[in-house]
């Protein structure tokens, strides 16, 4: 070939051929016609194909992650967090922490608690802070009730000595004078003033402002005052200029003028401050904690203050402990007393119960999706939608038909009395108990067997057992030898579909099962709706997730997930 | 009954007077005789639906006969089910149990049959080897080329050493090249083992080169059965003889019988020699057949034969031989093969000429 254009290598460029020439020369990453790497070039093309599927797929994406992943990530914070112990009685938390465990706290922890308490009373958290340390230590929720309806009289000692002392006392306008900030006073009065001009009172009053000057010189009483104001402001919309402060705000500045602080405070109010200052070493005192033991002896009780320091953490084990039989104390985790271990014993019932609900439904649904396999079309078709007509009822109904067919004046006792079989004084009990719940969850299961044997025995040619068959294998040898190892995916994917679903199955255990009939997922269900205990339903509910995963993993290795089928 | 041709003593096989009916209103199979002597390599040739599996599979013992007798070794089987009948048989589609490696494949009827590990062992290796297939023993089926599992599909018939081995349509899913090499290989096996073979298939060259006797199946019944020579070179009935190769056919009636020879009168008045084979009486409508390459062209036949005039249509040139259509008593389809010889002429379309035949070589059969 003397024509220099079509020669070979005589093109510099890209031509197809050369690039092929050079991915033979070079022993490198092969380049595809243009030049490029042959994989980059392959993503490339790869690429728009790959966003149109994730454009596909993106509203179901979006719909799982809503309804599915975020309630899931949801349900495994939720068992493990706690921070309402720590949010609603964060100084009390504070001051436990050195506590020892033994007899009753120090009066430094009670004033904490004092403190925090009458903050979360006007804030109407204490009821919800009862009700969960109530699920580790009964008697707690009524204890934190009582208290708050009284605790704002621990301190009235003080507050009726100050004000005997000056009249002044009992102005919020004193106590504004002491602790605002002056910046703060200006803007509240043009703001009473504007408010008063266009009487608009709905518009917010500025919001309070600590002096820093106070706060230096009341280091206990000008922090409960700023809290103070906060909640009036907040909670109450009322203002700090016409409230008088809690008496537990007196009590703090007791403690700061007793411990020689509070100088340095000008005008008026210094002058009260000085007055004060003067006469607090002669004052009645009265202890926070005596305060308590009057309103409830029970805060002597070294056992509630034990819970509030095991539950202080914003983040808590205790749920999970809890879910099996265990419990956090001082004194690290213990098990539960013997009455209150359910937890265990409900996990254990739940899988022994479910796996014998998978064999039953193996049992009952392997020989019928076998025959249905080996039916013409026309009348497997016809068969299967018997199958399938359970689900078109209701599932309520169904199990409300298992009550009525199982009960002990039932159908099913009434045909056994009068065959003979069982005695009418010795009826069976089929119901409200193992059996019953057996009974009902391999009848509404059993689809969930059959349809997946069934996709799976339909591709099995016959002409496998013909083959054994022909090389001298009885029927049985041939079945079990080549044709059962071949719907062996079917029965993985049943299981597996059967298991997964009566692991989790509450309706008809909680309909049929009695008491000693019922799975876990009847007590999750009780502590969502009834204790309202979701920190503990998370906790159950991530053990089921946790072992049906760990299940799996041990399904995986030892059938092997690429064995199972669906057809 | 002209189709019991062998003896009943030294039968291997015996159908007699079969009959089967899957739904009790058709038959499928009609009156079915047929007698196997041992080591004989027969093939079922036929037309799809001519009942051809339906027969191995009464045979294998998959499906019973509605009515009539099939014997093995002189003993009745009907009543034997399809595993104590020791029959070998390899699949259309191998049927090779894909869960097991292909030892496990072969193993499987020796270990029905109890044998022995090392016993085992020895036949499977043998068995593979007969195959040429001795380093697949650790593969799984999925794993081979469909040649590859054809051989261990016949490896595992065999391994066994049963005395009849059956094969319904066993390579009609591979391509020429491959179907022709193992056609070889069944057909020397079979001899070297000395083992029966009942064989099925659509594809006639394949009987043919294959087969010690085909048996043609048409609807129901066998239509022949004869070495292939015979089957080809003298057709008993018009189904046989347009159904194995090519074949010209003209209709008419036969005009004069005299013994071996007679004569047609084609319906275009044109009169041809023929050998009679299933007309008996002057006056029978027939249908008249001759192979392609047995019609002369411009024929010196003798005085008192018959030639037809015909116009050639297209020549072809097909390399070993030409290929020539002509119009000839009126029909456009009527085909001469001539070797290609250094003398031999060369048509071309428009041209006319005569054509005759041998008498023998143009047989008269039933219309
Ligand atoms: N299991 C069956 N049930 C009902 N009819 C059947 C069954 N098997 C075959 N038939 C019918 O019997 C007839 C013969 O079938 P058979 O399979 O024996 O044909 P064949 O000669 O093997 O055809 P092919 O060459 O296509 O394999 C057909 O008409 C078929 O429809
Ligand atoms: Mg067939």
């Amino acid at each position: 070939m003397t024509d220099s254009a079509t020669g070979p290598d005589q093109f510099t460029g890209a031509t197809p051929d050369n690039a092929l020439r050079d991915a033979d020369r070079a022993a490198g990453p092969v380049l595809a016609a243009d030049g490029r790497p042959l994989k980059q070039s392959l993503s490339r093309a790869l690429r728009a194909q790959k966003l149109r599927a994730l454009g596909l797929i993106s509203p179901l994406l979006l719909f799982i992650l809503i309804t599915f992943i975020l309630p899931i990530a949801d349900m495994l914070f939720r068992s493990v967090e706690n921070q309402i112990v720590s949010e609603t009685l964060p100084r009390t938390v504070l001051a436990l922490e050195d506590w020892e465990g033994e007899g009753t706290p120090d009066e430094v922890v009670f004033r904490a608690l004092a403190a925090d308490l009458v903050i979360a009373a006007e804030q109407k958290l204490h009821t919800r802070l009862g009700s969960r340390l109530n699920y580790e230590t009964t008697g707690l929720s009524s204890l934190f009730r009582k208290t708050g309806r009284d605790v704002d009289e621990i301190g009235e000692v003080y507050l009726d000595q100050f004000e005997a002392l000056d009249p002044a006392w009992e102005e919020p306008g004193t106590w504004v004078a002491l602790m605002a900030a002056p910046d703060w006073i200006e803007a509240q009065a043009d703001w009473a003033a504007q408010a008063e001009a266009d009487r608009d009172f709905d518009s917010p009053e500025p919001r309070f402002r600590l002096d820093p000057a106070a706060g230096e010189a009341f280091p206990v009483a000008a922090p409960l005052y700023q809290r103070f104001a906060e909640v009036i402001q907040v909670e109450n919309e009322d203002s700090p200029t016409e409230e008088e402060p809690w008496p537990i705000v007196y009590q703090a500045l007791y403690e700061d003028l007793i411990a020689g602080h509070g100088e340095g405070v000008a005008g008026e109010a210094g002058r009260l401050i000085a007055a004060a200052r003067d006469a607090v070493p002669g004052f009645e005192t009265a202890s926070a904690r005596e305060g308590f033991l009057e309103i409830d002896e029970d805060w002597g009780n070294p056992e509630v203050w034990g819970t509030i320091q095991s539950f202080s953490d914003p983040y808590t084990a205790g749920y999970f402990l809890s879910s099996i039989d265990l419990q956090l104390t001082p004194n690290g985790v213990e098990k539960q007393p013997e009455d209150q271990q359910i937890y265990i014993l409900l996990f254990q019932r739940t899988l022994f119960m479910s796996l014998v609900i998978m064999g039953s439904c193996v049992l009952l649904g392997y020989p019928i999706a076998f025959l249905l396999s080996n039916l013409p079309l026309r009348t497997s078709n016809l068969l299967l939608i018997l199958v399938l007509l359970p689900f078109w009822t209701s599932l309520l109904v169904r199990t409300s038909a298992w009550k009525v067919l199982l009960q002990q004046q039932g159908v099913i006792n009434d045909v056994l009395v009068w065959i003979g079989l069982v005695a009418d004084n010795n009826r069976l009990e089929l119901i409200n108990n193992q059996t019953g719940t057996i009974i009902a969850m391999t009848h509404i299961l059993l689809p969930f067997m059959i349809l997946p044997l069934y996709s799976v025995m339909k591709t099995i040619p016959p002409y496998y057992v013909r083959a054994a068959k022909s090389l001298g294998a009885t029927p049985f040898t041939a079945f079990w030898r080549v044709y059962f190892p071949q719907s062996v995916p079917g029965i993985g994917a049943g299981c597996i579909l059967v298991f997964i679903l009566s692991i989790g199955y509450y309706i008809t255990p909680e309909l049929v099962g009695g008491t000693t009939g019922t799975f876990i997922s009847n007590r999750i269900a009780y502590h969502i709706s009834q204790s309202l205990n979701w920190g503990l339903a998370a906790a159950l509910g991530s053990i089921l997730l946790a072992v049906v995963l760990v299940l799996y993993y041990i399904y995986d290795k030892i059938v092997g997930i690429d064995n199972v089928s669906l057809g | 009954m002209p189709l019991l041709d062998t003896q009943a003593d030294d039968a291997f096989v015996q159908f007699e007077r079969v009959q089967k009916s899957y739904d009790g209103e058709t038959l499928v199979v009609k009156d079915l005789n047929l007698t196997l002597p041992k080591g004989e390599f027969l093939t079922m040739l036929g037309p799809s639906g001519s009942g051809k599996t339906t027969c191995l599979m009464m045979l294998a013992g998959f499906e019973s006969a509605t009515h009539g007798e099939i014997r093995l070794k002189g003993q009745p089987i009907n009543n034997i089910p399809p595993h104590k009948r020791g029959i070998g048989m390899v699949f259309q589609n191998y049927a090779l149990f894909p869960h097991m490696s292909v030892a496990e494949n072969l193993s499987f009827p020796l270990e029905v049959r109890k044998m022995g590990k090392s016993e085992r062992e020895e036949k499977i290796r043998r068995a593979l080897d007969m195959v040429q297939m001795g380093d697949f023993g650790g593969r799984r089926p999925a794993q081979l080329s469909g040649g590859q599992q054809q051989r261990i599909a016949l490896a595992r018939a065999l391994v066994f050493e049963p005395e009849l081995v059956l094969m319904d349509e066993p390579l009609g899913a591979l391509d020429k090249q491959l179907r022709e090499t193992l056609q070889f290989e069944i057909t020397r096996l079979a001899h070297d083992l000395g083992i029966t073979v009942v064989y099925v298939t659509h594809d006639q060259t394949e009987a043919l080169t294959m087969s010690d006797r085909v048996a043609v199946f048409d609807d129901g019944r066998i239509q022949q059965l004869a070495p292939p020579d015979e089957l080809y070179e003298a057709p008993q009935n018009s189904f046989v003889a347009q159904f194995i190769g090519e074949n010209n056919t003209l209709d008419g009636t036969v005009s004069q019988l005299s013994g071996d020879k007679c004569i047609v009168q084609l319906d275009s008045g044109e009169e041809i020699d023929a050998l009679p084979v299933n007309v008996s009486n002057v006056g029978d409508r027939t249908l008249v057949s001759i192979r392609p390459e047995r019609v002369e062209i411009d024929p010196d036949l003798g005085p008192d034969s018959h030639t037809l005039d015909a116009e050639v249509l297209e020549f072809i040139y097909m390399g070993d031989v030409f290929r020539t259509r002509l119009r000839v008593a009126g029909r456009d389809d009527f085909i001469v093969k001539t070797r290609n010889r250094a003398d031999q002429v060369r048509l071309s379309p428009g041209q006319k000429v005569k054509l005759g035949w041998l008498p023998q070589d143009c047989r008269a059969l039933d219309p």
